[in-house]
This record gives structure tokens, sequence and C-alpha cells, in this order.
């Protein structure tokens, strides 16, 4: 009921305003799971170059390998917000 | 809302999408982003083209200018990609690797670049490609090296995995190896390159649009504008090495399925 009133800026364009906020949701929901597995990433990538400094460079390059994977989940979501938004 | 801040915004849509300059209105329409895709190919060729000539005199043993530069990138992709994922089988795949690199480098540079100022890789068409080269590419190489019934089995019964569990892992695997590998290629270079060109272009109408009406008030958001530009190049040159690498990485795993 909120959400009908919220979504409507003018009377009678309630689809236009409810698509608008399912874009949003889409991409809220899309950056949840991306933003925590990147930072787990990233947490275990720098307790690996602590504990063992001379395999920085490696553990460096596969923690940028393990963001790119991680980070093309939030990526779909935000592209799928705009497809969905015009 | 754009009425009640009496500010006029085109569409977001021509962001991206460009108007044609010759052939307008066929399918062979060129406009802006073409000329940068072939601009990106004409300055990679030329690059490895000055640096492969003065290589091939005999002072080109020390190297030095243009061919140091190039040495190093070609270097790069060597030991960090191809030695790290294929081992020495992937050498007679530098060639490819080496020009995927160059290339997705300096089309998601111009996105950083004053005047220019567009990504190339910001429509659909050539991350699409490309990945449709790759997918061709690891397909071809592991049916070559297992045949076509050893290779979709080598997807669908990864070894070391318990009969029980393979009526779940097969069908996975299999979407994931087909499906999943070329789309998420595609769409990772595409949405990374549209998502920079968004942001950079948000902040700059920010900074503007607040310029005319308070001076100071642009202050924050320009110099996020400028700390935006850096990230960008970052995922620039990043997004090159990772579509890199993962051609490298599923090459590999064509080519040695054992893992």
């Amino acid at each position: 009921m909120l959400l009908n009133i919220l979504a409507q800026q003018n009377p009678g364009e309630l689809a236009e305003g409810l698509k608008t906020v399912g874009a949003g949701i889409v991409y809220g929901g899309a950056a949840i799971g991306p933003g925590i597995g990147i930072g787990i990433v990233v947490g275990n990538a720098i307790t690996a170059m602590a504990r063992q400094p001379e395999a920085a460079g490696m553990v460096r390059t596969t923690m940028f390998l393990g963001i790119a994977f991680t980070e093309a989940l939030a990526l779909f979501g935000f592209v799928l917000s705009f497809l969905l938004n015009g | 809302m754009s009425a009640i801040l009496a500010l006029e915004f085109p569409p977001v849509s021509e962001l991206i999408e460009w108007k044609g300059i010759f052939l307008k209105g066929t399918v062979f329409e060129v406009n802006k982003v073409v000329l940068l895709m072939w601009a990106s190919v004409a300055i990679v060729f030329a690059l490895f083209l000055v640096a492969g000539k003065r290589a091939s005199r005999p002072e080109g043993l020390v190297p030095a200018g243009v061919q140091n530069v190039v040495e190093a990138g070609v270097d790069f992709v060597r030991k960090d990609i191809v030695l790290q994922t294929i081992g020495p089988e992937g050498l007679k795949f530098m060639p490819f690797l080496v020009t995927l690199f160059f290339f997705i480098m300096f089309g998601n540079l111009f996105s950083v670049i004053p005047v220019i100022q567009m990504p190339v890789n910001a429509r659909i068409a050539l991350p699409a490609f490309m990945a449709v080269i790759v997918w061709v590419l690891y397909n071809y190489l592991g049916i070559a090296k297992q045949g076509l019934f050893g290779y979709l089995g080598g997807i669908l019964k990864p070894p070391g995995v318990p009969l029980g569990m393979l009526v779940l892992v097969a069908p996975i695997e299999l979407v994931s190896t087909i499906l999943v590998r070329p789309l998420s290629l595609a769409v990772r270079l595409f949405a990374n390159a549209l998502a920079g060109h968004i942001l950079l272009a948000t902040f700059a109408v920010l900074s503007t649009a607040l310029l005319k009406s308070t001076i100071v008030g642009a202050a924050v958001p320009f110099a996020l504008l400028v700390g935006l530009t850096g990230f960008e190049l970052l995922v620039a040159v990043l997004q090159a090495f990772i579509f890199t690498i993962l051609t490298a990485v599923y090459i590999g795993g064509a080519l040695h399925p054992e893992h």
C-alpha cells in the first residue's frame, strides 16, 4: 500500500514507478553477496601475504582473479537493473 | 525530477549510443565507437611494428625505448599469465593472448583520455565477439585433444567425485563450462567498462551542475571525479588482465583435463 503510494508521482504512473523500484531492488540485492565475497577473498589474501611475504606476488595475482570472478556477479545485477529501467 | 531542479539532461542512452558518421542507417554504420576500435587496432599494430623492427636489427639485443616497453608487456603476459596457468605448452598461444591483452587494454584506456572519453567495450558487441572466439578456441582444443565424447565425459564427470554426487555435479559442470564461461567473460568486461563510463559521466555532470549554482559545492564531486578517474585507469588495465588470464585458464583446462 505504501509502496503503491511511493511509486507514483502523478496519478496513473504506477507501472513506471514500480519498474524503477524494481530496478533498485535488483541492484541492491545483487550487491550484497559479492560485497561479502570480495571481503573474504581480500581478507584471506592479506593474511596469506602477512604469513609469507615472499609469496606475495603469486597471492596478489590470485586475489585479483578471485575479485574478478565475484565482482562479475554484482555486475550482472547492475546491467540487469539498467535493462529493467530503460 | 529534472523539472524540479530546472536542469535539462539528455537521456542516459546518449552516453553510449553515438550518432553515425559514415554509412548511416545500414548495418555497417560507422560511429565514434567503431572509429575508436579501429584506432585501438592501429595503435597496437604500430606499437608492435616499431618494437619488432628494432628487435630484428642487431642492436635489438639490448632493448631500449619502445621496444623496452613492449618487451616488458610481452614478458608480463608470458610470466604472469601463460607460464602460471598453462605452463610451457601454452607458449604457442602467446601471440593470441598478447594481442587480446593489448587490444582490450587500449580499448579500455580510451575511457579516461580527455577528449575521447568512451571505452570501446561499453557496447556489448566487442566483448561478446571476443568471448565467442575464446569459447570456440577452448572447445576446439578440448575436442581435438580428447575427442568429442572424451571431452564431454571429462566435463560431466570431474575426477574424484563420488557417483552419488554426480547427479548434482554433472549438470552444474556442463552449464558452467559451456554456457556460463563465455557469458561471464563478455558481461564482466562489458559491465566494468559501462559502469566506469556511467560513473565518470555522472560525477562530471554533477560537478558542472553544482558549479553553476555554488562554486564551493562543486569541490567534493570534483575531488571524487579525480579519484574515480584514477580508479577507472586501474580497472581498465585490470579487466584486460582478467580477460586474458581467464582465457589462459580455460585453454589450460582444455589442454590438461586432469585438473
